[in-house]
């Protein structure tokens, strides 16, 4: 009997020692590395909760209150609006609106003949911050609105497929003007009338919708936001439109290469000079001076010979001329790609713009719209890639000209529709304004204040969005995986990650836009690498099962002596207190 | 003997040249394009493209970037400014060129892959930027440059000079590295033209037909970027982008050198020797003294209305009058082999002839050999003429496993008329089971040795520099009327490295896991089985006596 236990005993030791040193050891030393990650935190952020808080500045000149109702300024008010975009998703806009009479100094400013003047010299006056509105009201009797017949540039976007034109038309307004929205970030609006018998709190209130339309051309519209959120959201609440610009416009990239070509199909009859550089620093450079807080850009210009269109335009008998339908523009840009070549020193995205001559045999050409009208512009593009425009020079030099001849290109008319095109790809949203409104053209820095704080809005947004998609997305597939390797390096990037998108969230509740554009573009950045990281594909492809069927010549004369004796012991037991018991009944 | 044509046939009007060839009117840079045919003796016929883009802009230059591009490749531009680049050479080389049949080629190149690159001084991180310029330069040429590493590049101490402006000498911004496997094909051919100002639709281009190129004994396509001086008294720097092709075609081969050609031909220096007749003649002549020879050129302008004649169109007729004699030798030439036997040890001879009847001159013969060769250099001898030769200058930097290749450089005076023998042995390395090759039975590839020497000349080169030299004699730059420079490549070395069975991995997890198996079987068993006296059953016999005696109701026997 005392052998027996003692055989008992062994096999338990044995047993004991297997399962407290053998299987820990064989635990640790084949366990992949995986580092902390901050999975609380990450799945926090994927139910996004945004607040977007605007400063609006509300300014009374001189002549539209009653001195009773100034006594009560300055003031202020909290407006909140929220919605929910979808169960994970949710945006509270915050107006904070403050309401003061003009300075002395405003009010000369104020005084000036024209309201691009007095826009001028307000801002001169004092700047504002970068997300914020300051409107001033002024007496309904005031001259600086411009009063009737304005020309505006109004764009028509034509959508088939994947390809848009642009046509400029000019369209002609009759109408009295109710506000003018400047350059910088000051609107004028011309006060409604007002009864004097009203208290302040009927006038502000009477004010209210007019402001709102104000901020909603100036700072964000609820479909922009929805919009750029559109890599978390399933779009079904937008707009046609907003969501006919949001994808139009390239995606949100740290950087962007713009490369211009000039493609000369026939070298052999126009040798054609442009002055790429004198008309990138004059008309490109100042826009992307604005817009250097979005990202870093870098243009370069080509000249390609012999490149040619991927379709053969049809000749026209009844203009006499070449033309290209609408439809066949989805076909021009792949052939001339290939000639294109690819930006071998970063890997940002690229936008092209082609600038092209058609040869002699086959011009003028022209582009046609889907109702078959010439587009008067002559140039097309196509979402997230770029613009082409045909530039026919066969009215420069006579049949009998010697070839090949030379031809100087009118870089301002060139540039006019590039920089039109890159306004678009950009996502400076085509605002359409409400009745009424005056929009003072950006002049010559392509890009008002205002549009680009629409922009900064738009894509810290976006951005938030894309590195929270990213991120929990990656968590999600760590935890899914467990053979993926997580080294101490990408610990690091989802852990700066998640810190930056935390401080990008509370920089936007706070209303520091161009600090939430900051925090979001760093968050997105350290998002993308920790994504993209190779070390994370060392050891997908080990399957479980092959690496037990390694471990099975070892496993399986190992466990079963030990699983066998055990369940003998455990029957030996169960057997005795059968025993005990029934000699103790 | 067989009497082969060469039928041309132009069709393209030489007005497009004139946009594409000449100088811009008013801008600052300029193409121009060369094919010189030299008939081998052997042969074959010898075709050399040249491409030459000059531009007058520095791309290196402080503050100031370059972005606006016109004649030069935008994408080769990029590169060069970003990586801080001074001087690149890259070619890509199907098959070996026969020195000893077919004479110094024009541009010699390895077999395989070769890229060297001397860096700005201004770079830091010298490796960083090698590293992420062959990942670069290997997507731009869909080669499979992004397998260089540090384990297959060097850093020649005297062999790879600058070739363009500038005499820099410190070669800790050189790297030099070679692929023997890489094999050339269409896919490196087309970006290749690509980089070309009118692609393939315009000038000589429009003959490289990669289903011609290819099928031919040689072939060797490069790019060669360096700074030059813009003109005679080089106050300023232009940038020169040379895209060179050299093609050996097999006359013997059926037909092969008559549809080689066939589409349209432009010759801008045809080479006649006395050995041929050539229809149509041409009036231009010239000479030129290129690789210490010189020979008459005849000259085809195609800028030019009168070479086309009456039908806008060039047929070029070379007709083989006859053996022609004696070849003259090239004076230098080199091969290489290994010897030895088994999978142990072995050894590199590399054997270098000096066919000078009676001058003597020193070579640099420059070897990287790969890191799982391990050289015993003290086994290193030189011998000509049967006797030791002692290196005046060597340069060795021994291996690091898995991290750098040897490196061996020596100056070697040849006696004339002499064989030198280099010979090293060496022993091979067992390698890890993830270090082999896919194919690890094909080999392993050594990559060539290269010889550079100052060869003395027969004739006095011309050192004057002038922009209307021809292309093919401009390369490289000479220094000396007395002599010129020659760089001769040997064969690359295929090496058989011991190899194991690629299952042994698995094979030895599961042997170790059974031999433990059933150590643990024996050990666990003696631990825990109990020894209990037991009744000693019955022998066979009793058992039966038993069950008859049960039946029959008798005692049992015990």
């Amino acid at each position: 009997m005392p052998e027996k236990q003692r055989g008992r005993y062994a096999a338990l030791a044995i047993a004991a020692v297997v399962i407290v040193v053998g299987i820990p050891l064989w635990w640790k030393t084949t366990e992949t590395y995986r580092a902390w990650l901050p999975f609380s935190e990450i799945s926090e952020l994927d139910s996004l909760q945004l607040q977007l808080s605007v400063d609006i500045e509300v300014v009374f000149s001189r002549g539209t209150l009653t001195p009773e109702q100034q006594k009560k300024f300055p003031l202020s008010h909290v407006n909140e609006k929220e919605h929910q975009v979808d169960a994970k998703t949710g945006l509270r806009y915050k107006y904070e609106t403050r309401y003061r009479t003009a300075t002395i100094m405003e009010e000369d400013a104020l005084n000036q003949p024209t309201a691009a003047e007095a826009d001028l010299s307000l801002h001169m006056l004092s700047e504002s911050s970068c997300g914020s509105v300051v409107v001033y009201v002024i007496p309904e009797s005031s001259t600086l609105l411009p009063e009737v017949r304005f020309r505006a540039f109004v764009y028509f976007y034509i959508l088939k497929s994947l390809l848009k034109l642009i046509m400029l038309i000019p369209a002609v307004y009759f109408q009295d003007v109710k506000v003018y929205v400047g350059q910088r970030r000051t609107a004028l609006l011309r006060s409604p009338p007002f009864k004097t018998s009203w208290n302040l709190k009927e006038v502000l209130s009477n004010l209210d919708v007019e402001v709102e339309q104000v901020v909603s051309t100036m700072s964000f519209g609820h479909q922009d936001i929805v919009a750029a959120l559109s890599n978390r959201v399933r779009m079904t609440k937008v707009t046609k439109e907003s969501m006919a610009d949001s994808m139009r416009a390239i995606k949100s990239s740290p950087g962007y290469e713009i490369t211009f070509s000039l493609l000369n199909p026939d070298p052999k009859s126009h040798s054609l000079h442009w002055d790429i550089e004198g008309a990138v620093q004059s008309y490109i450079q100042p826009l992307l001076n604005k817009l250097a807080p979005i990202a870093n850009f870098s243009v370069d210009s080509q000249i390609l010979y012999y490149a040619v269109l991927g379709v053969n335009p049809r000749f026209d008998n009844s203009v006499s001329a070449y033309t290209l339908s609408a439809d066949s523009l989805s076909h021009v840009i792949n052939p001339v790609e290939a000639r294109l070549g690819s930006n071998a020193a970063s890997s940002n995205p690229v936008l092209n713009f082609l600038l092209y001559v058609p040869d002699a045999h086959h011009s003028p050409l022209f582009i046609r719209d889907h109702s078959k009208r010439e587009v008067p512009s002559n140039a097309f593009h196509s979402p997230r890639w770029g613009g082409i425009m045909v530039y026919n020079v066969n009215e420069m030099y006579g049949p009998e000209a010697e070839r090949p001849v030379d031809i100087n290109i009118n870089m301002a008319k060139v540039m006019g529709v590039f920089l039109a095109q890159l306004r678009l790809m950009l996502g400076v949203q085509h605002t359409h304004p409400p009745t009424g409104f005056v929009l003072q053209s950006p002049g010559s820095a392509g890009l008002a204040d205002w549009e680009l704080d629409r922009l900064l809005w738009s894509r810290s947004v976006e951005n938030i969005a894309t590195a929270s998609t990213t991120i929990t997305s990656l968590a999600q597939l760590l935890d899914q995986i467990g053979n993926i390797v997580i080294n101490d390096n990408i610990a690091q990037q989802v852990s700066s990650a998640v810190t930056s998108l935390q401080s990008a969230v509370a920089e936007l509740e706070a209303g520091n836009l161009a600090f939430a554009l900051q925090y979001s573009r760093e968050a997105i950045l350290a998002s993308e690498r920790a994504f993209f990281d190779p070390s994370l594909l060392h050891l997908l492809y080990f399957p479980d099962d092959q690496k037990f069927a390694i471990y099975i010549p070892l496993f399986l004369p190992m466990c079963v002596p030990i699983v066998l004796s055990l369940l003998k012991i455990v029957s030996e037991a169960k057997k005795r207190r059968a025993d005990k018991q029934a000699k103790s009944d | 003997f067989r009497l082969s044509s060469l039928i041309g046939h132009i069709s393209t009007c030489p007005s497009l040249i004139g946009q594409c060839c000449q100088r811009h009117p008013g801008s600052v840079d300029e193409f121009q394009e060369e094919l010189v045919i030299r008939p081998l003796h052997s042969g074959d016929i010898y075709a050399s493209f040249q491409f030459r883009t000059l531009w007058d802009t520095d791309f290196l230059q402080e503050g100031q970037k370059v972005s606006h591009y016109r004649l030069f490749p935008k994408s080769l531009g990029q590169v060069l400014s970003k990586f801080s680049v001074r001087e690149l050479h890259i070619s890509f080389t199907q098959g070996f060129w026969r020195t000893m049949q077919w004479g110094q080629p024009f541009i010699p190149s390895p077999p395989g892959a070769e890229l060297w690159v001397w860096f700005h001084d201004t770079v830091s991180d010298v490796d960083g930027n090698w590293k992420e310029l062959t990942n670069v330069l290997s997507g731009i040429f869909c080669a499979s440059l992004n397998f260089i590493d540090l384990t297959n590049t060097v850093q020649p101490s005297a062999s790879f000079k600058p070739l363009g402006l500038g005499n820099a000498t410190d070669h800790r911004f050189l790297r030099y590295a070679t692929l023997p496997r890489e094999i050339v094909c269409t896919e490196n051919l087309t970006p290749w033209k690509k980089l070309l100002p009118c692609g393939s639709k315009a000038g000589l281009a429009v003959l490289l037909k990669s289903e011609k190129l290819f099928h031919s004994s040689f072939h060797s396509q490069a790019v060669h970027i360096r700074p030059v001086c813009q003109d005679e008294q080089c106050t300023s720097k232009a940038w020169e982008l040379r895209q060179t092709l050299n093609v050996v075609f097999d006359l013997y081969t059926a037909g092969q050198g008559k549809k080689a050609f066939r589409s349209s031909i432009y010759l801008n220096c045809g080479k006649t020797g006395e050995l041929f007749e050539l229809s149509p003649a041409t009036p231009l002549l010239s000479q030129a003294v290129v690789l210490g020879d010189r020979r008459t050129y005849s000259v085809f302008d195609l800028t030019r209305a009168e070479t086309f004649g009456q039908l806008r169109s060039l047929n070029l007729l070379l007709r083989w009058k006859g053996d022609g004699g004696e070849m003259l030798r090239p004076l230098l030439h080199a091969e290489r082999y290994v010897a030895g036997f088994g999978l142990q040890t072995g050894e590199i001879h590399t054997v270098i002839y000096n066919n000078h009847p009676y001058r003597a001159f020193p070579v640099l013969l420059m070897d990287s050999v790969p890191w799982y060769l391990q050289l015993y250099i003290h086994t290193l001898t030189v011998t000509s003429k049967s006797r030791d030769n002692k290196p005046s200058y060597i340069h060795y930097q021994p291996a690091k496993d898995r991290h750098r290749p040897h490196l061996l450089e020596m100056l070697i005076q040849l006696p004339p008329h002499s064989m030198t023998e280099v010979t090293v042995q060496f022993e091979r390395a067992l390698l890890k089971w993830t270090e082999y090759t896919p194919d690890p039975n094909h080999g392993f590839y050594v990559g060539s040795s290269v010889v550079s020497a100052l060869v003395p000349s027969m004739v006095a080169m011309s050192t004057n520099f002038t922009q209307d030299q021809p292309l093919f004699s401009s390369f490289v730059p000479v220094k000396e009327e007395s002599s010129y420079f020659v760089r001769v490549y040997t064969e690359p070395l295929l090496v058989n490295l011991p190899t194991p069975d690629f299952s042994m991995p698995y094979n030895v997890i599961c042997l170790t896991c059974t031999v433990v198996a059933v150590g643990y079987g024996s050990f666990y068993n003696l631990l825990t089985r109990t020894f209990q006296v037991d009744e000693p059953s019955l022998p066979l016999a009793k058992r039966l006596a038993n069950l008859i005696r049960r039946i029959r109701g008798v005692p049992l026997l015990t």
